[in-house]
């Protein structure tokens, strides 16, 4: 919405993406490499969960392919920037066929290329698979991405297989995921703000009546698709680069799950709410950590159980769902109007 | 009838779900800047033949035309494009979206732009934008809307519902308005308003409207050519007075038996 205080709403986010940058280089020279990682998780995160959001928050599109474009991303951005050494060494049951394997790129086009990779697919898949509605969408779109994965596993020649890659170089600095992470808000921001965000609102509120506005409602929700797929596969490109080594295995349903998660604890329909969702999910997750380590309380002994965070996120699933179905979040968005009134007034804004 | 040219025209349109035949034969024609009405008992097809129009359904025969134009089989969007709107008989709003935003959304179908631009602040995009804005505004003000752009729509009282529905047709730019019980719901001083403001919007926006009712006052109040349609079939079609007293309809109404005794 159009503020009166459009210039100090400008001011106020310049300030504010200031601040950030500003804490980025603090935390990039002082913090330990383990809270560093956390905080490039974040970014990652909230751009696979902002990526999500537009196609099942604002669009209202249940998709579970999330994973599937990621790693279309990753593996197509991975293959850009190993250097080809390293590609001869880690292709030891097939060598990496020609084009790929000579194939190279600076980092930024191949996390772009990762993203229009990931979008192409997108788009092939909503085709036929956007035809359908509600949870037959959701069950179309996991079978698509456990296909990836299984193609994924067995084209040898071009993804080296169960192996997977190793070596990947490690570009996605602090400030690569963090610059992604910016570009893709405000790109969606400025989507979802305008009258086509208002469209795709309005599909998702009642397809019958958007049809009858004059809206191609098939043609718009392959486009907002698509732009999640796009981003999706950026944030798998990323991902990829940050930690080094991926194979088949790891996109797996439960990194789609881990994303819906965040959005729907954030907020469906909520950017903002990714955003927060996305920094308190990440640090629960990596906080939660203590749980599956032997815990003495006096003299009482647990030992460790691998996969307890799980456990105690998906009982937080539920539990969201059962007494906070909006999420933090809800629809509501942050604006800088909110905020001051809800100083000036100590209470209640909206 | 006068001698203003059809803005839309039916042909022998007939549809059949299985076995059943829902409308047959349906003819009409309705003169550019009239006010016509449809009515007939529950489940005579209204909202078939509304269906029919709008291309939410494909005719299994026949033919329909916008300005001499076949619209037949084109899908709903197409079908608004071409200048047809509608309302729903149960409000179908976007209602987690404003009121403003809900008109905005109206006026898409006419906007140039194409989705990438906003994010790439395309200047002509978002002056296309601004302008969107404000002929929605300016339609709300003279819906008497105004007031509430920035409410949720949701919130709205049932009326102002119903105006913000037609605000939203509006925003299409349509040649042809169809209201699908526009009165449904509303007490008398209520209907009397719509009864006013149906009138006031057809000369407003050089409009054709055709509406269904069932409110006898507002369809004998407004409407200048009524057809009536009873088990899918037109039964009878007149002026509001010859309507009145058409032994058909009278029938089809209350029965065989009030006939014989009126």
């Amino acid at each position: 919405m159009k503020t009166p205080n459009k210039n100090r709403d400008l001011t106020l986010t310049t300030a504010a993406v200031g601040l950030l940058l500003v804490f980025l280089w603090w935390a990039n020279g002082h913090l330990d490499n383990y809270k560093i990682q956390v905080l490039n998780l974040i970014a990652i995160n909230s751009i696979l969960a902002l990526s999500l959001n537009l196609i099942y928050g604002f669009t209202g599109m249940f998709s579970l392919g999330h994973a599937g474009f990621m790693a279309i991303g990753a593996y197509v951005s991975s293959l850009l920037i190993l250097p080809p050494v390293q590609k001869e060494m880690i292709y030891i049951l097939q060598p990496l066929i020609w084009p790929f394997s000579v194939l190279q790129a600076p980092f930024f086009i191949a996390v772009l290329a990762g993203g229009f990779a990931a979008a192409l697919l997108g788009l092939v898949i909503a085709i036929p698979v956007l035809r359908l509605g509600g949870d037959y969408l959701g069950i179309a779109t996991l079978g698509f991405a456990e296909i990836i994965r299984v193609v994924f596993t067995n084209l040898t020649p071009i993804t080296n297989g169960a192996l997977g890659l190793k070596g990947i170089p490690n570009y996605a600095n602090i400030w690569w995921n963090y610059g992604w992470c910016l570009l893709t808000l405000f790109f969606l921001i400025r989507l979802i703000n305008s009258n086509f965000g208002n469209v795709l609102k309005a599909i998702r509120d009642d397809e019958i009546a958007a049809r009858a506005m004059g809206i191609n409602t098939f043609k718009y929700r392959v486009v907002s698709f698509s732009i999640g797929a796009f981003f999706a596969g950026i944030g798998g490109a990323l991902m990829a680069s940050l930690i080094t080594t991926i194979d088949p295995k790891m996109f797996s349903f439960l990194l789609t799950f881990n994303v819906l998660m965040i959005v729907v604890a954030g907020g469906l329909g909520s950017l903002t709410g990714s955003i927060i969702g996305s920094a308190v999910i990440t640090v629960l997750l990596e906080w939660l950590r203590f749980v599956e380590n032997p815990i003495d309380i006096g003299s009482f002994h647990l030992d460790g159980i691998p996969g307890m965070r799980m456990v105690i996120f998906s009982l937080l699933l539920i539990l969201i769902i059962l007494f906070r179905r909006e999420g933090i979040m809800g629809m509501r968005e942050f604006s800088w109007d909110s905020l001051i009134s809800r100083f000036s007034r100590g209470g209640e804004a909206r | 009838m006068s001698a203003n040219p059809p803005v839309l025209e039916t042909k022998e349109v007939t549809i059949r779900f299985g076995g059943l035949t829902a409308v047959s034969n349906f003819n009409i024609s309705v003169p550019k800047g009239s006010i016509v009405g449809l009515i007939g008992p529950n489940g005579a097809g209204k909202t078939t033949c509304f269906n029919i129009i709008t291309g939410f359904y494909k005719p299994t025969q026949g033919e329909v035309f916008l300005e001499g134009k076949p619209i037949t089989g084109l899908p709903p969007h197409k079908v608004c494009e071409e200048g047809i709107a509608r309302t729903f008989q149960n409000i179908r709003l976007f209602y987690n979206e404003t009121v403003l935003q809900n008109v905005m959304i109206g006026g898409f179908v006419r906007q140039k732009s194409h989705w990438w631009m906003p994010p790439l602040m395309i200047p002509s995009c978002t002056r296309e934008e601004r302008e969107l804005r404000e002929t929605a505004m300016a339609l709300l003000d003279s819906v008497g809307l105004g007031k509430l752009a920035g409410e949720i729509s949701s919130a709205l009282p049932y009326g102002a519902q119903r105006r913000l529905e037609i605000a939203r047709a509006l925003a299409t730019k349509p040649k042809f308005l169809l209201l699908d019980e526009p009165a449904a719901g509303m007490n008398p001083q209520e209907s009397q308003e719509l009864m006013d403001f149906i009138k006031r919007i057809r000369t407003d926006f050089d409009l054709t409207i055709l509406l269904i009712e069932h409110d006898m006052k507002v369809v004998m109040g407004v409407c200048e050519h009524i057809w009536v349609l009873d088990y899918g079939i037109l039964i009878a079609e007149g002026n509001p007075e010859q309507i009145r007293t058409n032994p058909k309809v009278i029938e089809a109404y209350l029965g065989e038996e009030a006939t014989q005794n009126a």
